[in-house]
């Protein structure tokens, strides 16, 4: 009984909880320069970052309409604290995102924010989105029509 | 193709309009007047010892800045006697960001006990002047009469998640090489921050 329980609430954890990959900008870096047919919406994002939460939803909607159409939609994490696995998981459930989410952690900004995109002088949020060699970079919060736009655009 | 025209003429209008008023290194800067948190308004024009200035904005809703808050204080606390005092600025509104309210701002300056300005912004004119666009961001000028000379633009040092891992000092290092009279080995980095809060 005891035994089953446990099961039990093991189960529900492993359902629960989503794991996430958490990555220096080393590691992180490839995901910029991919040479594959599909469109890369990379979107930085914190969730004490009101217009980074007020845009998740869009980028959410984006996941959903394109879902067979080679765009991958990735959410980089910079959250940081005690815990933060954990109220990732929480936060995205209840907002109901299920893009896949990395965590980027590596505090010496300064060195990546350029690898980036050299537009970017490191203000949340901001947007890359590419395919292949041709890319489009937003330094403020976007929405479905202009992430839209911008995939079909690339894919013309 | 008028299509690609008229979005790369777009392009490099906007480009144009951002860059038209943010400052940049070796630009100089105008003094502004803002409401410190004790009610006074405060200038640089009224530093009269001071060799230059570290000009911050931040606020207290913004996770990285206030990580660097301990930081800030220390810099404020090692540089002022030396003439380059802590100016912290908050430049969001609070319609947006409550937790920057002025009371906030009044609440958090005595909880942490900061040892300088902390000033509030209203009319999000200043920030626009300087081109800051996150919290925080640190603007280094020095002071040749009544010339202010932009001369570091930036990120406070190398590690924004632990003050004890910390490797380069930007800010010191550059106050430290002016106080030689040098010019600063570093003179622009990029600082990861908070979006500054506007209506627009």
């Amino acid at each position: 009984m005891l035994f089953s329980i446990s099961l039990l609430i093991a189960i529900c954890m492993t359902v629960k909880s989503q794991d996430f990959e958490t990555l220096n900008f080393k590691e992180l870096e490839p995901t910029f320069h991919l040479q594959n047919d599909t469109t890369y919406v990379i979107n930085f994002w914190a969730m004490w970052c009101k217009p980074c939460v007020e845009e998740l939803p869009e980028f959410e909607h984006i996941r959903k309409s394109y879902e067979n159409k080679q765009v991958k939609v990735i959410l980089i994490s910079l959250d940081f604290g005690a815990k933060v696995e954990e109220r990732l998981s929480r936060f995205l459930t209840k907002k109901n995102i299920n893009a896949e989410v990395v965590i980027l952690d590596d505090p010496d900004a300064n060195s990546w924010i350029g690898k980036v995109d050299n537009k970017w002088d490191g203000a949340l949020p901001a947007t890359v989105i590419y395919k292949k060699d041709k890319r489009k970079f937003f330094a403020r919060k976007v929405t479905y029509s202009e992430l839209a736009e911008t995939i079909d655009n690339l894919n013309r | 193709m008028m299509k690609k025209i008229l979005f790369l003429s777009f392009l490099l209008i906007s480009a144009v309009a951002i860059h038209a008023q943010e400052y940049k290194v070796g630009d100089s800067a105008t003094d502004f007047k803002l409401k410190n948190i004790d009610g006074k308004h405060i200038s640089l024009a009224d530093y009269k010892d001071a060799k230059g200035f570290v000009v911050i904005f931040t606020c207290n809703h913004c996770p990285y800045a206030v990580a660097y808050e301990d930081r800030i204080i220390d810099l404020d606390k090692k540089y002022k006697k030396k003439g380059f005092p802590v100016i912290a600025i908050n430049p969001n509104d609070p319609a947006i960001v409550p937790g920057d309210s002025f009371e906030e701002m009044q609440k958090r300056a005595k909880e942490k006990g900061f040892t300088f300005p902390y000033l509030f912004d209203a009319k999000q004119e200043v920030y626009k002047n300087f081109g800051a666009t996150k919290t925080p961001h640190v603007y280094i000028l020095s002071k040749n009469g009544k010339d202010l000379k932009v001369e570091y633009i930036g990120t406070i040092d190398n590690n924004y998640k632990d003050h004890s891992k910390v490797s380069i000092k930007y800010v010191e290092d550059a106050i430290n090489s002016l106080l030689m009279n040098k010019k600063p080995a570093v003179t622009y980095t990029k600082a990861i921050g908070c979006s500054i809060k506007t209506k627009g």
